[in-house]
């Protein structure tokens, strides 16, 4: 196992998160965040160093980063696309939006491309609820979001590099909602099949 | 956004500037903590308690009863802490607040520090936050250039400093001990109770939490006083409440109302009513936790504690998600159920398995599969679940799961293979009323 190693402004920047807490495992998320903003994701050695720098056991380190669905424990693509799914999202449509990310890119929630470029993930509620549909990118909220807002932007973010630091939201014009009604077919449609759409899959 | 000001979002007549401490101060911001420090600790606690602010965050809890917990002459530090973990579905006017006005949130931290005799709190904000909380550092920077943080604020002998906390994705952090657990860096995993925060919280000090929201009306009340507050609102629901409104209709958004507006009145009027071609289906006035209402329910309810607990549900933290008749109650269930289900920190039986037991049995039957018996067995559930644990999210999935089936129980059915008895499964539902919400 290669030691983890930060850059000396990284380190300097976790001793000063550390001083704010009268405790210093109560440092642990921003350490953290720190890590992962450093070395793009958390691995075992980096839990360990963490562990050592905070005074707990790595185990303490790595109970935390798996209960916290933020930190990722395998490197990811360069931008993170995190669709909310959760009940006001789905109302307004972010099936649609997750079913043409995952035909654009030919990746399932969970997955990165091949090309390292792009992570798809379902998350649950943002606090984006009155500009659903709605995703995260990295750090930055994109509202308002439909199939074909969907398409340009991973256009545009395919030609562009991260900034770890850009988080204002994007938030686009409330979509022409005229064709609302005919946006969920799915479970009405089957119920007065009887199911029988569903039996014969 | 539009948002009838009432009370709170002070300074929103300059767009673009509402976070900035000068425009803050423009509108009377920070002459309320001024005020406060020429208070006793215990009159402060006494004016709120009079005012009788309640809890924004959803349990509703008396906020200067709260304070009052907090021994007098403690050994160790007093803590406090601003809820600004907001993760309930259906609900972003914490994000709102500290988007636009940063500082009401941070004046209110410095009166209730002051009340408690507290020198150092915190903000935990949810991880996925990243913009109000670049929001938020800009607004405490300000403050400690202009002296009203760090040592003897405002000219005073009290020193206050504040930690910015971040979390890193996780539902149950927004409760209370869940988010003790967090800020000391472990899992966030609810406490047993008691010792209840106030005797024994953060670090094992005495700590009070209140909701993002809760803090930011301190001022107001501060200021004019819990009699002019109390003008506000009805008998026992006091002062106002920011609604966050999400689904099919005219325009969404976060809206502060005085307690007991009415309900269809402020879908109608205020919300400009459902898209054009939707029905109303049911309403979830409260984030997804509390139970729906249909629209039988909708018509006459109040919007404050009372109103909507006599309805069987409750404002918990304002959460308005409306629901259109294009979509089916099981689809709603379902949404729900995989929610809890991946929320739950796993610490308690009934609640891990229970919601996923629940998303499993809803997810059979909206594929075609499930039976009478599988309703059935979700109310069962829901019975073994309900006050049957460390804190109240298997609650959260109990109500739904129970009020979703007893007032569509036609959706349910329609989906189900094989005939289901209605007068059965009302009667099931029917044994489970107990675990739904009361009135008082």
């Amino acid at each position: 196992m290669t030691p983890f190693a930060l850059p000396e402004s990284a380190v300097a920047e976790v001793d000063r998160t550390i001083a704010l807490y009268p405790e210093r495992q109560a440092a642990m998320l921003p350490v953290l965040w720190t890590v992962q903003r450093e070395a793009g994701w958390i691995s075992p050695e980096a839990m360990v160093w963490v562990g050592e720098r905070l005074g707990c056991s790595a185990a303490a380190v790595q109970a935390v980063v798996t209960f916290y669905t933020m930190f990722d424990e395998r490197p990811v693509g360069r931008w993170k696309l995190q669709v909310c799914r959760t009940l006001s999202c789905e109302l307004m449509g972010a099936r649609a939006v997750i079913d043409r990310i995952r035909e654009r890119l030919g990746i399932e929630p969970g997955e990165t491309t091949e090309d390292g470029e792009f992570t798809l993930q379902e998350v649950e509620c943002l606090a984006s609820c009155g500009t659903a549909p709605m995703m995260q990118c990295n750090l930055k909220f994109y509202e308002n979001l439909t199939p074909e807002r969907i398409d340009a932007l991973l256009d545009e973010l395919r030609g562009s590099t991260p900034r770890p630091f850009d988080v204002e939201p994007v938030i686009y014009e409330r979509p022409d909602l005229d064709g609302y009604r005919a946006m969920f077919p799915r479970t009405l449609e089957r119920a007065r099949t009887g199911g029988a759409e569903a039996e014969a899959k | 956004m539009s948002a009838p000001q009432i009370l709170m979002q002070r300074g929103l007549d300059r767009p673009g500037e509402s976070h900035r401490l000068e425009a803050y101060e423009a509108v009377g911001g920070y002459r309320a903590i001024r005020k406060a420090l020429s208070m006793s600790s215990e009159a402060i606690v006494e004016e709120v308690k009079k005012s009788g602010l309640r809890g924004r965050g959803g349990a509703g809890f008396p906020t200067g009863t709260k304070w009052s917990f907090i021994p007098r002459g403690s050994e160790s530090p007093t803590y406090l802490i601003c809820n600004s973990d907001e993760s309930e579905p259906g609900t972003f006017k914490d994000r709102w607040l500290l988007e636009n006005d940063p500082h009401a949130v941070l004046e209110g931290m410095m009166i209730a520090a002051v009340a408690i005799d507290c020198h150092l709190m915190f903000n935990y904000f949810r991880g996925e936050f990243s913009y109000p909380l670049a929001r938020w550092r800009a607004a405490v920077d300000e403050a400690y250039a202009k002296g009203y943080l760090g040592k003897g604020i405002f000219g005073s002998d009290h020193d206050l400093e504040v930690v910015t906390h971040y979390g890193a994705g996780a539902y149950i952090a927004g409760e209370e001990t869940g988010m003790i657990e967090s800020l000391e860096g472990k899992k966030a995993q609810p406490r047993n109770k008691p010792p209840f925060p106030a005797v024994e919280g953060l670090f094992r000090s005495p700590t009070v939490i209140n909701n993002t929201e809760t803090l930011a009306t301190v001022p107001w009340i501060v200021e004019h006083g819990a009699d002019a507050y109390a003008q506000y609102g009805t008998e026992k629901s006091r002062g106002t409440k920011l609604w966050s409104c999400s689904g099919p209709i005219a325009r969404p958004g976060v809206y502060e109302l005085e307690m007991g507006y009415d309900l269809m009145q402020f879908l109608e009027d205020d919300l400009g009513g459902m898209l054009d071609g939707v029905g109303l289906k049911g309403i979830i006035p409260g984030g997804s936790s509390v139970p729906v209402l249909t629209p039988d329910e909708c018509r006459g309810a109040k919007l404050d504690y009372e109103g909507l607990r006599e309805r069987g549900s409750l404002v918990g933290s304002g959460g308005f998600i409306v629901i259109g008749d294009n979509v089916s109650a099981v689809d709603c269930l379902l949404n729900l159920a995989h929610f809890y289900a991946h929320e739950s920190c796993g610490q308690c039986t009934p609640c891990r398995e229970g919601c996923g037991w629940i998303e499993q049995l809803v997810d059979k039957i909206l594929l075609g599969r499930g039976t009478e018996a599988d309703l059935a067995m979700i109310l069962r559930i829901s019975d073994l679940m309900a006050g049957k644990t460390i804190c109240a999210l298997a609650d959260a999935m109990a109500w739904p799961a129970v009020a979703f089936i007893k007032k569509y129980p036609d959706d349910f059915a329609a989906l189900c293979a094989g005939p289901v008895d209605m007068d059965a499964l009302a009667a099931e539902v029917g044994k489970r009323d107990h675990i739904l919400p009361r009135a008082s």
